[in-house]
C-alpha cells in the first residue's frame, strides 16, 4: 500500500524542465560554465562578441577585425599595376557578413517596403483592430480601400499651385516690384494665414534686392512659417539642444558648437534645412556599423565631447557671426545695413522678430541757449589759499581777471579749503588735535588773549612792518581784526609749541630756551612779559628781530602742524609717560564664578556685562545701527593705569578702582547720562572678593606693604577699639578713608598670617589685635556710609554702624555648635555642596588661625554682648538679608544712593563684614 | 488660508545611515552644511576643501590652495563664496564656481574657526578677527581680543558674534546693543552655537557637558551630561575640593569630551541637543528634559565634526577619513544612484 501510494503521488507530481542526466559511476560533476566563458555564436557557429558601450552591437568580422583569423587580408589581392582599370572599389558590403545583408541585418538587401509605401498602421494590433472595425462598420469593406489608396507624395494643393506656375521656394501672391517696397513697406502685401511678424521676410528681401534689375517683377518671397510651438522647457530663451546631426556629421567636428546661434545659417535658405547643404552622404547608416576604416572622419563619431566645445555663457558674438553671418554674400558685408539692423546687433531668437517701432523715442533736450557774448574759451583761475602769504598775489590775480571778489562768502567752491567744504557739507571734523586752542579756552581767557595780542600788536607795529602791512592789506578795514587774526593763527600752535618737541632753534640752546619761554608767555597771555624773555643784552633792533623770528617760527610750526596733525594720530603709548591704557572693565576673577558654576547657579553670578564698541564698518556690514554713534572708542573702553604694573595683567581689583569707590560711583552717575553703562557689578563686589579669594589677598598684601610704610596706623583706631559704642570717626577725611581702606585687608592678613604662626601669644597681644581689627571694620563702615552721601552722620546711623561692625564678632561663635548655627543661617538658601565644600577646605591647611580666631571671638563676644544684645535680632535679619543681598548686590548698590539709604547701608555692611577675613579664614 | 496647516509631526532624529562619503582627503577635520543644507563642505587634512552634494553622494569640486590642513569652512549666504581657514594661519575666501581664492587673510597665529556672511570673522590666538569681505582691506576690521585663551568656536547671527573660548567663557558681542556679555562656564569651551530661535546659546565644554544658556540673562536652562544629572567630574585642582574628597572618576560609557575640540549641534527644530563624542558616538539629548534620547554609533574613532541640516532631520558626521549622512527612520531615498 505504501508503494502504491507513492506511485500515485509520483503521477500527481508535475515535472518541469529536463531532468539531469543520471550520474555515471565515477563521473565528475560538471561544473557550470562560468559567465565569462559563455559565448554567443551565430547560426554558423561564429563568435559574436558583444561590445561597445554606446553602439550596443556586436563586433564585426573576426574578433573585431575584418575577415579572417589572420586579420586584414583582402580576399582577392590584385596588383593594381596590371589591372588598374578594373580595380574594384571595395564597399562596406565586402566586409559584411551574410546575415548583415539579410532582412534583419544592419544593411538589409532584401526588398522591403519603405516607410513611404508602408501602410500607416504599422503595428499589427492596430491593424487587426482596424479590420475588426471594418467588419463592424456601417459600410463594410471601406477600410479595404484605405489599403488600396496609397499615400501620394504631393498634395493636390501643391499640384494646383505648380500648375499655376508656382515654384517651390516662392511665395504666394501677385508679383511685386521689389525696389519701391524696400523704402516703404507695402501695406498691400497679402499675407495669408496669420499676420507675419514684420521684418521676417523683409530682411531677407533686402539682401536679394541688390542683385536684381529694377524693372523686373518678382514673385513674392516665400515666408517662413511662424513657429507657434509653445515653450515647454526651462531652457533659456533661444537655447536649442545639441543637434546630433550637426554635432556628429555637421560642419566639422572640431568646429566650435554654438548652441545659441541656431538659425544663423537659416536666413538664406529659409527652410533652414541643414542637411541639404551640409549633410554628408553616408551610404550605409547603422548604429552598430560605426565608421569604416576607409572613411576619413572617424573622429566625428568617437569625438570626445568636452564641455569646452559648448557655449555655456551668453556673450557677445564675434563680428561677422551675426544674423547675416558668413553665409551673407560678400558685397553685403561691406554695405551699410539698414538702421534697424545697426541698432540691434545680435541674433534674433526663435520666434522673435525685430520690432518695427522703437519702444519709446528718447527725449532729446535742446542745448542751452548761449549768451550772446559767450566766448568758447576757458581760462583756468588758479586756486589760491586764503593765506596772508598769498594775498598779494591773489589780489593781483583778481585784478587781472577783472573780477574782484568783494566778500569771501561769494567765493567759488574751488576756493574753499577742505575744512570749509566740510562745514558746508555738515561733516564732522577729522580726528586730531584741534586746529586752535582758542576753542578750548573759556570766554575769559579768550578775552585775555586778545588783550595780549593787542599789546603785542602795539609792540610789533613798528618792528614788524612787512607783516603788518601784509596783514593790513589782507584786511584793510580793521587792523585790530587783522592782529587778532595774527593771534588766531598763532593760537593753534600755542597749544603744542610749549610741550612739543618742535625745536626751531635747537642749535642755540639759549635761544631755544628763550623761544620756549616766549611761546609759553604768549600762551599764558602775559602781554608785558613778552619782552622779558628776550635777551636783555641785545640791542633793541636785535630784540625786535628775534621776536619776529620767534613769531615766524611759531607760525611755521603752526602751519605744518595743522596740515599734518589731522593725518597722524598720536602714539598709543607715549614713551615718557608711565601710564598705559588698559581695558576699564575686566572680567573679574573666576573664583566666585567657579563656585557658582559648581552650584549651577548660572546667570547673574557668572555673567559679566561690558560696554563694547563695535567698529563702525562692522556695524555697517552687519546692517545694524551703530549703538554708539558718537564714540570713537573701539572695543572695550580703556582707562589709564601704571604702565609697568603687575596689576594690569591680573584680573584683580586694582587700587584705582577699589579705593575711590564712592567717587567712582559718583562719576559714573554723572556719566550715566551719556553712557548707558551702569556701574558694573564687579565694581561693587570688589570688597567681598578681595576678602574671599586667596590670590587677591596676597596681592593686596604686597600692595599694602607699601601703604603701611607710608602711612602710620591711624590714631582713630585706638578710640574705636576702646569704645565701640561711642561715636565713630566718621569724620575721617576722604583721603584717609581711602588709605585706610587700602591698608585694611593688609592688617587682617598680617594678623591672619603672623598670629596664626604664634599660637602661644600672650593675651595682651591678642587684645591688641582685636582692637586693631575692630576699628578697621568700623572704618569700612564709616566709609560705606559716606558712600551713600548722607549729608550728616546722624547718631542713629552711627549706631547702626556700630551694630553692624560688632556683628561679625558676635555672630561668629567659637563653639562648633555656633558654627553649625551659622551654617544653618546660611543654609536654606544654599545647596549643601556649598557649605560643605566651603567648610572643609581650609581647616586642614590653616588649623591654627581658626582656633585662634574662635578664641578671640569668644572674648570679643563677651565684650560686646551686653551692649548689643538688643541688636542681635537685627543682626539675624541682616544675615538673612545677606543672602539676598549677595545675589542682588549690584542692585542694592545701585539703589544705595536713593531713598533706601539705611537699609542698603546695612546690607552693604553685612556684605562686607559678613564675609570678613576672619570668617574667610575660619572656613 | 483655506488649507489646514499640516499637523506638526513629531520631530525625528536622524537614526539611519543613508550614505557614506569617502572623502579621500585624509582626516576630515570638519564637515559643514551650506546655508540651505543642500551641499556640504569637508575640510581635509590634505590641504584640500571639497564641496559635496551629500544627498546624492557626489563630489562637486575640490578647492586646493591652503598650505596646511583645512580646519573649518563655511559658505556665504548667497552660496557664491566659501570661506575656509587652515592651519597655515590664513583665512581663504573662495569663489565657488571658479575654485579660485578670491582673498586671503593673514594675521592669525593659528586659525580655528570662522564664519562668513557679510563680514567674515574668524578666530584663535585668543582673538576673533572680523574681516571685510567686500573691500580689499587686508587687515581685519576689528580684533576682538577679550578672550584670555584660544577661541575655539565662533558663530555669527544677524547682529551678534558668539564665541567660546578655552578660558571657559562664552562671550557674546551684541552689535546692536553695543554690549559684551561674558558667561563663565568654567571648563574650556569647545563649541558654541545659537538656537534656531535665537534665544539660547549652547556651549559644549571639555567636562563632557553641554550647557544651554539663556542668551539674555545667562541662566542655565539645561545641562546635558553623560549620565543625566550625575556629578560633573572636577577638572583641575583649582577651586575643587581637596583630592581625597573627590569621588573616583567614573567610567563613562556615555558621552566623552575631554581632549578634542568637538562640535555640538541643535536639531532643526531645537528639540534636541547633539554632540560628538570621543567614543565614536553621537549623542542626542532631549532639549527640555535633558535625557539622553539617542546615541548613534558612528565609528570607532573620535567623531571629529558634526553638522545638522538647517531644516531637515539630517546629520553629517565626520570620522577619520569619511563623512556619513544620517537621516530619520522614515526617510526614503529617491533616485538613489550611488
Amino acid at each position: 500500500a505504501a508503494a502504491e501510494s507513492s506511485d500515485s503521488e509520483e503521477e500527481d507530481l508535475v515535472s518541469c524542465g529536463t531532468a539531469l542526466q543520471p550520474l555515471q559511476e565515477g563521473e565528475r560533476i560538471k561544473k557550470p560554465v562560468p559567465l565569462q566563458e559563455q559565448t554567443v555564436k551565430d547560426a554558423k557557429g561564429r563568435y559574436q562578441r558583444f561590445h561597445g558601450a554606446f553602439t550596443g552591437g556586436f563586433s564585426a568580422g573576426y574578433f573585431n577585425t575584418v575577415g579572417t583569423k589572420e586579420g586584414w587580408t583582402p580576399s582577392a589581392f590584385v596588383s593594381s599595376r596590371q589591372k588598374r582599370a578594373d580595380r574594384t572599389i571595395l564597399g562596406p558590403e565586402d566586409f559584411m557578413d551574410e546575415e548583415d545583408l539579410s532582412e534583419f541585418g544592419i544593411a538589409p538587401k532584401d526588398i522591403t517596403t519603405t516607410d513611404d509605401f508602408a501602410s500607416k498602421a504599422k503595428d499589427r494590433i492596430k491593424e487587426k483592430a482596424r479590420q475588426i472595425a471594418g467588419v463592424v462598420a456601417a459600410i463594410p469593406g471601406t477600410t479595404a480601400f484605405d489599403d488600396l489608396i496609397g499615400p501620394s507624395k504631393i498634395t493636390v494643393g501643391v499640384e494646383l499651385l505648380r500648375k499655376m506656375g508656382w515654384k517651390e521656394g516662392q511665395g504666394i501672391g501677385p508679383r511685386v516690384k521689389r525696389k519701391p517696397r524696400r523704402q516703404k513697406p507695402d501695406p498691400a502685401v497679402k499675407v495669408y494665414g496669420c499676420a507675419l511678424p514684420p521684418g521676417l521676410s523683409e530682411d531677407s528681401e533686402d539682401e536679394e534686392d541688390e542683385y536684381q534689375p529694377e524693372n523686373v517683377t518678382f514673385a513674392p518671397k516665400d515666408v517662413m512659417p511662424v513657429d507657434l510651438t509653445p515653450k515647454e522647457n526651462v531652457h533659456g530663451l533661444g537655447y536649442k539642444g545639441l543637434d546630433p546631426s550637426q554635432a556628429l556629421f555637421g560642419v566639422s567636428g572640431r568646429e566650435h558648437l554654438n548652441l545659441f546661434t541656431g538659425h544663423s545659417e537659416d536666413t538664406n535658405n529659409l527652410l533652414g534645412d541643414l542637411r541639404h547643404s551640409k549633410a554628408r552622404k553616408l551610404g550605409i547608416t547603422g548604429q552598430a556599423f560605426g565608421v569604416g576604416a576607409l572613411e576619413e572622419e572617424d573622429d566625428d563619431i568617437y569625438a570626445t565631447e568636452t564641455l569646452s566645445k559648448y557655449d555655456t555663457v551668453l556673450k557677445d558674438e564675434e563680428p561677422g557671426d551675426g544674423l547675416y553671418g558668413w553665409t551673407a554674400p560678400k558685397q553685403y558685408k561691406s554695405k551699410t545695413r539698414s538702421e534697424r539692423e545697426v541698432k540691434y546687433i545680435g541674433k534674433i531668437l526663435d520666434g522673435f522678430s525685430l520690432a518695427s517701432k522703437s519702444s519709446t523715442p528718447s527725449k532729446i533736450y535742446p542745448p542751452p541757449d548761449l549768451p550772446r557774448n559767450y566766448r568758447p574759451v576757458h581760462y583756468f583761475r588758479p586756486v589760491i589759499a586764503a593765506g596772508n602769504e598769498n594775498c598779494r598775489l591773489q589780489k593781483v590775480l583778481e585784478q587781472s581777471t577783472g573780477k574782484l571778489e568783494s566778500d569771501t562768502t561769494q567765493q567759488s567752491r574751488h576756493a574753499l579749503n577742505a575744512s570749509q567744504r566740510r562745514e558746508r557739507l555738515g561733516e564732522t571734523g577729522l580726528k586730531g588735535p584741534a586746529p586752535s586752542v582758542l576753542e578750548y579756552l573759556s570766554e575769559k581767557d579768550r578775552e585775555r588773549l586778545r588783550e595780549v595780542k593787542q599789546a603785542s600788536e602795539q609792540q610789533m607795529k613798528a618792528k614788524i612792518l612787512p607783516q603788518q602791512s601784509r596783514i593790513s592789506r589782507f584786511q584793510p578795514a580793521s587792523p585790530d581784526d587783522a592782529s587778532q587774526k595774527w593771534q588766531m593763527l598763532l593760537g593753534g600752535q600755542l597749544a603744542n609749541a610749549g610741550s612739543s618737541d618742535f625745536k626751531p632753534f635747537a642749535k642755540n640752546p639759549e635761544k631755544q630756551k628763550r623761544y620756549e619761554s616766549f611761546v609759553k608767555s604768549l600762551k599764558q597771555g602775559e602781554k608785558d612779559t613778552l619782552e622779558r624773555y628776550l635777551d636783555p643784552s641785545m640791542t633793541e633792533w636785535e630784540r625786535g628781530r628775534e621776536q619776529e623770528e620767534f613769531f615766524r617760527a611759531a607760525m611755521f610750526y603752526k602751519s605744518s602742524n595743522s596740515t599734518l596733525s589731522s593725518r597722524f594720530t598720536r602714539a598709543k603709548y607715549e614713551d615718557d609717560v608711565d601710564k598705559v591704557e588698559v581695558p576699564r572693565d575686566q572680567e573679574n576673577d573666576i573664583d566666585d564664578k567657579e563656585t557658582a558654576v559648581k552650584m549651577k547657579m548660572f546667570g547673574k553670578l557668572t555673567r559679566d556685562k561690558f560696554e563694547w564698541h563695535p567698529e563702525k564698518l562692522l556695524c555697517k556690514r552687519f546692517n545694524v545701527p551703530d549703538p554708539y554713534p558718537d564714540s570713537s572708542i573701539v572695543g572695550l573702553p580703556k582707562v589709564k593705569r601704571d604702565k609697568y604694573s603687575v596689576f594690569n595683567f591680573l584680573t584683580l581689583p586694582e587700587p584705582t578702582t577699589s579705593v575711590t569707590q564712592a567717587t567712582k560711583e559718583k562719576i559714573q552717575e554723572n556719566n550715566s547720562l551719556n553712557k548707558p553703562k551702569k556701574p558694573s557689578r564687579w565694581d561693587v563686589s570688589d570688597e567681598d572678593k578681595e576678602k574671599k579669594d586667596s590670590i587677591s589677598e596676597f596681592i593686596s598684601l604686597a600692595r599694602s606693604k607699601a601703604d603701611v610704610q607710608q602711612q602710620p596706623p591711624v590714631p582713630a583706631t585706638e578710640e574705636c577699639g576702646t569704645g565701640p559704642s561711642e561715636t565713630l570717626p566718621t569724620e575721617v577725611t576722604n583721603e584717609d578713608k581711602d588709605q585706610e581702606e587700602e591698608s585694611r585687608p593688609s592688617m587682617d592678613l598680617f594678623k591672619a598670617i603672623f598670629v596664626s604662626s604664634s599660637d602661644e601669644k600672650s593675651s595682651s597681644s591678642e587684645e591688641e589685635s582685636d582692637e586693631e581689627q575692630q576699628p578697621t571694620t568700623s572704618v569700612i563702615d564709616s566709609e560705606t556710609t559716606k558712600q551713600v552721601d548722607l549729608p550728616d552722620s546722624s547718631s542713629s546711623n552711627v549706631q547702626e554702624n556700630v551694630a553692624a561692625t560688632t556683628d561679625p564678632g558676635v555672630s561668629l561663635m567659637p563653639t562648633s555648635k555656633q558654627e553649625l548655627d551659622a551654617t544653618e543661617e546660611f543654609g536654606p538658601k544654599l545647596p549643601p555642596a556649598f557649605s560643605s565644600g566651603r567648610f572643609y577646605r581650609f581647616p586642614t591647611s590653616f588649623p591654627g588661625p581658626s582656633r585662634k580666631e574662635k578664641h578671640r571671638k569668644n572674648r570679643e563676644k563677651h565684650k560686646t554682648k551686653r551692649e548689643h544684645k538688643h541688636k542681635k535680632e537685627k543682626k539675624k535679619k541682616h544675615r538673612k538679608q545677606k543672602n539676598k543681598g549677595k545675589h542682588k548686590s549690584k542692585k542694592s548698590e545701585k539703589d544705595s544712593s536713593s531713598d533706601s539709604a539705611d537699609s542698603s547701608d546695612s546690607l552693604s555692611d553685612t556684605d562686607t563684614t559678613g564675609l570678613s577675613p576672619k570668617e574667610l579664614l575660619r572656613r | 488660508m483655506a488649507f489646514p496647516r499640516p499637523r506638526p509631526t513629531r520631530p525625528e532624529l536622524p537614526r539611519r545611515r543613508v550614505r557614506t562619503l569617502e572623502c579621500g582627503q585624509g582626516a576630515v577635520r570638519a564637515v559643514r552644511f551650506n546655508v540651505d543644507g543642500n551641499y556640504c563642505l569637508t575640510c581635509g587634512s590634505d590641504k584640500s576643501l571639497k564641496l559635496w552634494n551629500p544627498h546624492k553622494g557626489t563630489a562637486l569640486r575640490t578647492y586646493q590652495g591652503h598650505g596646511y590642513e583645512v580646519l573649518d569652512a563655511a559658505g556665504s549666504f548667497d552660496n557664491s563664496q566659501l570661506c575656509s581657514c587652515g592651519a597655515d594661519k590664513t583665512v581663504a575666501l573662495w569663489d565657488v564656481a571658479t575654485g579660485q581664492v578670491v582673498r586671503k587673510y593673514r594675521g592669525h597665529a593659528g586659525v580655528r574657526t570662522r564664519r562668513e556672511g557679510r563680514g567674515g570673522t574668524s578666530s584663535i590666538d585668543s582673538t576673533i578677527r572680523c574681516w571685510d569681505c567686500r573691500s580689499r582691506r587686508p587687515d581685519p576690521v576689528q580684533v576682538l581680543d577679550e578672550a584670555k585663551d584660544g577661541v575655539s568656536s565662533v558663530k555669527v547671527s544677524d547682529h551678534e558674534i558668539l564665541s567660546g573660548s578655552v578660558d571657559g567663557r562664552v562671550r557674546r558681542y551684541d552689535l546692536r546693543a553695543g554690549q559684551l556679555y561674558s558667561d563663565y562656564v568654567g571648563s574650556p569651551i569647545t563649541s558654541v552655537c545659537f538656537s534656531k530661535d535665537g534665544q539660547c546659546t549652547l556651549a559644549a565644554s571639555l567636562d563632557s557637558t553641554l550647557r544651554l544658556l539663556d542668551k539674555e540673562t545667562g541662566e542655565l536652562l539645561g545641562e546635558y551630561e553623560p549620565l543625566p544629572h550625575g556629578p560633573v567630574p572636577p577638572r583641575g585642582a583649582l577651586g575643587g575640593p581637596p583630592p581625597h574628597l573627590v569621588p573616583p572618576p567614573r567610567r563613562y560609557t556615555g558621552h566623552r569630551s575631554t581632549a578634542y575640540r568637538l562640535d555640538c549641534v541643535l536639531s532643526e527644530q531645537d528639540t534636541h541637543v547633539g554632540s560628538a563624542s570621543e567614543d565614536g558616538n553621537v549623542y542626542f539629548w532631549d532639549l527640555v528634559e535633558g535625557s539622553l534620547a539617542l546615541s548613534l554609533s558612528v565609528g570607532r574613532a573620535v567623531v571629529q565634526s558634526l553638522a545638522f541640516h538647517p531644516t531637515l532631520p539630517c546629520l553629517l558626521t565626520a570620522t577619520e577619513g569619511h563623512v556619513q549622512l544620517w537621516r530619520e527612520e522614515s526617510f526614503q531615498p529617491e533616485g538613489d544612484t550611488a
